[in-house]
């Protein structure tokens, strides 16, 4: 059996939804082992949030969670009983990496916080991923995904170009936003995971959601502090920028449900000469009658023949696809990128894979999402040593 | 303290936003990273921002360039010319990861692609990213960051129920460099473990995909195609951006639990709220929050979106404004956890940063220097870390070999 970048790794995952949920699957998508806590009897919310298969509400049956833990192994734990803190702390003498996404105030309260773990594993690395983070005026605050997608100023230029002044921001579609402070997250959490095999280090991450998302923007941003420069979602940004009319000319996509965006000056001669222009007169600039031409080309063809013909001419060009368009995709069916997979409850779901397809340590699934409590067993007794009749006491008790 | 990634060496042949962004996240946590380009093409961002409207006549100038490459080395080397690759081979041979964004083949052309480089070093890992891939019918696709969300599908479910779809620019881009950022370090610790080296196919739009996967289990799982639908949930109301009493001023307000219902009535004062039946319970929130919208909106207009903010959190429900750029800055949460730095750039003088996006307790990330000036660590590369003598450098140069 092949195995993965992170084949030996050991991960504690204390989280819900969606942020902390993705940051643990996108290592134990890559071999890592991850075991994942839920609240006894409940399980994570996410297992009561929609897609539900077939539209039928059902804790094994969220396509959201199934998505956001596949390879995990799932156990149920209450750690604010005295035999549940017991037991948590037997796993977390045992795992490289703790990540977890409770109040930080909570987390204080409950001795679960890193200055009390780090003296039961001094090598362990907690990931704290909360909408504020650990310090700060706001660390306490409340937010839901809408809330910390508008607090990193994302929402502020969503719908980029927008034409109704009187419309609120919007943040992007779904829980995109989540998934991202997910993967910023996980970024950092290597980096610790680097430096404790190096150097036998364990440390605390806090990663707030709100930076990981302005982290998005840090380009746009700086151009406040440096040049006073605001940018908006009406105008491509910056009101003033050659880029706005680029945008409202070439790229909107009101009807034609395509985009072209030639940048480079080879790509706009190339895109003058496919509309029909002279690209001499032009000198790689987009002007006057290359303005024209470009919506007239446009509009007489439908969008995956923008798409073809322009990507043929070396011009960056796409159809907007809708979800089915995505997924139907012949690119991203020769790549293999969704692969279908086999769950005791909801039968074949087709899934994302990742993005990033290693040579020697391809992706593979080694299982679905858990149902809820499904490795109790397997941690309890194999793993900690407990016998059955400890786990039928402890489940009567609340603990699992 | 060190950074997590001290000694590891990075040979980055990537450019653009998404590809210099990426090896720019490796620096911040330590990495060595060696930015290899030419006057002959220089990274586009040291020439114009098509976003900011900027076009720049001298090499270093460029605000965005110096955002997307900071604690980077830089080099110049004429990939042109075959001693040119064979430099950048030298560099190679003492680096840990190759990465590179470049156009289809190009490296492989000037015989720098992955089959390549593992002949001179046996286990180095190479990233090479592109906007479809590197296999496949697109594999030539080329593109910037509205191409990734338009083929990944964000764009299409982003944007109001009855507009049309919301492009992404730059922001996207720093997410597929994150992508790339996750998967190299994966790498990094793979070979730590075996001694193995590899090659990292990544694809821009694929990276886009993975993170609306709700949406994309919603469609093979039911067949349903999600259209765009704003601010709204499946399930919370209220879930929107309020208008607040300032200029484009707005805040977002979500409510999930009676509880939270309950407080907010109680900060609004309205009794019409609580008691009407329309808003009795969430599935009747839900059904008419039109009409519920509009009756938050009458409260919120009197106020900024901050002091919206403090009213409806010290009571314990959701409220955030939505803060623009210069909100960001001005904030004093942001400001207290040191979200914004200063360096110093030879030429753009004192520049203000956003910092890197997560605080390490025992190996802190750090901004250490500005981006570099073309060819600014030339001698410290080519002198220091190849050892080569002054005459040989200079010959290079001479023949624009270095350049």
């Amino acid at each position: 059996m092949s195995e993965g970048c992170l084949s030996g790794v050991k991960v504690l995952e204390h989280t819900q939804i969606v942020a902390g949920p993705y940051c643990s699957k996108v290592l134990a998508d890559l071999g890592a082992e991850v075991i994942k806590i839920e609240k006894p009897g409940l399980g994570d919310d996410a297992r009561r949030r929609a897609p539900f298969l077939n539209d039928i509400p059902h804790p094994e049956r969220s396509g959201l969670f199934l998505y956001l833990n596949t390879n995990k192994l799932g156990i149920t734990l209450n750690p604010n009983t005295k035999t549940g803190r017991e037991i948590f702390e037997e796993l977390v003498k045992e795992v490289d990496i703790l990540i977890e996404d409770n109040p930080p105030q909570t987390i204080r309260e409950q001795r679960l916080d890193y200055n009390s773990l780090k003296e039961i594993n001094p090598k362990l690395i907690v990931v704290s991923i909360t909408p504020f983070g650990q310090t700060g005026p706001y660390r306490d605050y409340k937010a839901y995904p809408l809330n910390t997608f508008h607090a990193g100023g994302l929402g502020y230029l969503v719908p980029f170009g927008s034409t109704f002044p009187s419309r609120p921001p919007l943040k992007w579609g779904d829980y995109c936003g989540e998934y991202v402070c997910g993967l910023v997250a996980a970024v950092a959490t290597l980096g610790a995971l680097y430096a404790q095999q190096t150097d036998g280090v364990g440390q605390h991450i806090d990663v707030s959601k709100q930076e990981a998302l302005l982290s998005l923007l840090r380009v746009f941003a700086a151009y406040y502090p440096n040049q006073k420069r605001i940018a908006d979602r009406f105008s491509g940004l910056f009101g003033d920028s050659s880029f706005s009319q680029l945008f409202s000319e070439t790229m909107c996509p009101e009807d034609s449900e395509a985009i072209v965006v030639a940048a480079f000056s080879h790509q706009i001669e190339s895109l003058i000469k496919l509309t029909g222009g002279d690209a001499e007169d032009a000198k790689g600039e987009m002007s006057g009658d290359a303005f024209q031409l470009l919506p007239k080309w446009m509009s007489n063809r439908t969008k995956e023949e923008i798409y073809q013909q322009a990507q043929a001419a070396r011009i960056p060009a796409a159809p907007i696809r809708n979800v089915e368009e995505v997924v139907n995709s012949e690119q991203f069916k020769a790549r293999r990128f969704f692969r279908e997979i086999e769950h005791p409850e909801m039968g074949k779901v087709k899934i994302p894979t990742t993005p990033y397809h290693f040579s020697k340590t391809p992706w593979k699934i080694e299982r679905p999402a858990p149902l809820l409590g499904q490795h109790n067993e397997d941690i309890y007794c194999r793993r900690l040593g407990h016998t059955k009749e400890d786990m039928v006491k402890l489940r009567e008790g609340g603990i699992i | 303290m060190r950074g997590p990634l001290e000694g590891v060496r990075i040979a980055d042949f990537s450019w653009v936003w998404a590809g210099a962004h990426a090896m720019e996240l490796l620096a911040f946590l330590g990495a060595e990273v060696i930015k290899i380009e030419s006057r002959r093409r220089p990274d586009s961002p040291r020439q114009f921002t098509l976003t900011a409207g900027e076009t720049y006549s001298d090499l270093d100038e460029s605000p965005a360039f110096n955002d997307l490459n900071l604690n980077k080395l830089g080099v110049t080397i004429n990939l042109g010319e075959p001693k040119g690759v064979e430099l950048a081979k030298e560099i190679i041979k003492i680096s840990d990861v190759v990465a590179q964004n470049m156009g289809y083949g190009a490296m492989q052309r000037r015989g720098l692609g992955y089959e390549d480089l593992v002949k001179i070093k046996s286990d180095i890992i190479y990233l090479s990213s592109s906007t479809s891939g590197g296999t496949g019918p697109r594999a030539q696709d080329v593109g910037f960051a509205p191409i990734f969300a338009s083929l990944g599908g964000l764009a299409g479910i982003t944007g109001y129920s009855d507009g049309p779809p919301s492009l992404s620019m730059g922001e996207l881009d720093i997410l597929c460099a994150t992508t790339s950022a996750f998967a190299v370090m994966a790498a990094l610790i793979h070979r730590n473990r075996t001694g193995e080296g590899q090659y990292i196919d990544l694809s821009f739009s694929e990276a886009v995909a993975v993170l609306i996967g709700d949406a994309i289990l919603d469609y093979t799982m039911n067949g349903r195609v999600q259209g765009r639908s704003g601010n709204i949930d499946d399930i919370m109301a209220p879930h929107n951006c309020y208008r607040c009493r300032g200029e484009d001023d707005w805040v977002s307000i979500a409510i999930s639990t009676e509880d939270e219902w309950e407080k907010f009535c109680k900060v609004l004062e309205n009794p019409a709220l609580i008691t009407n039946e329309k808003f009795s319970d969430a599935y009747n929130r839900w059904k008419n929050q039109g009409e519920l919208d509009k009756l938050v909106e009458e409260w919120t207009k009197n106020f900024t979106s901050r002091e919206v903010m403090e009213r409806l959190q010290r009571a314990g429900v959701a409220a955030m404004p939505s803060f623009n750029t210069k909100d960001l800055y001005l904030d004093p949460h942001l400001k207290e956890r040191n979200v914004w730095l200063k360096v110093n750039h030879p030429v753009l003088g004192e520049q203000t940063v956003v910092a890197p996006p997560w605080k390490l307790s025992a190996t802190p990330a750090k901004i250490t220097r500005p981006a570099p000036l073309i060819g600014e660590h030339n001698e410290y590369v080519f002198g220091e870390l190849l050892g080569m003598k002054e005459e040989e450098i200079d010959k290079l140069i001479q023949e624009k070999v270095i350049y």
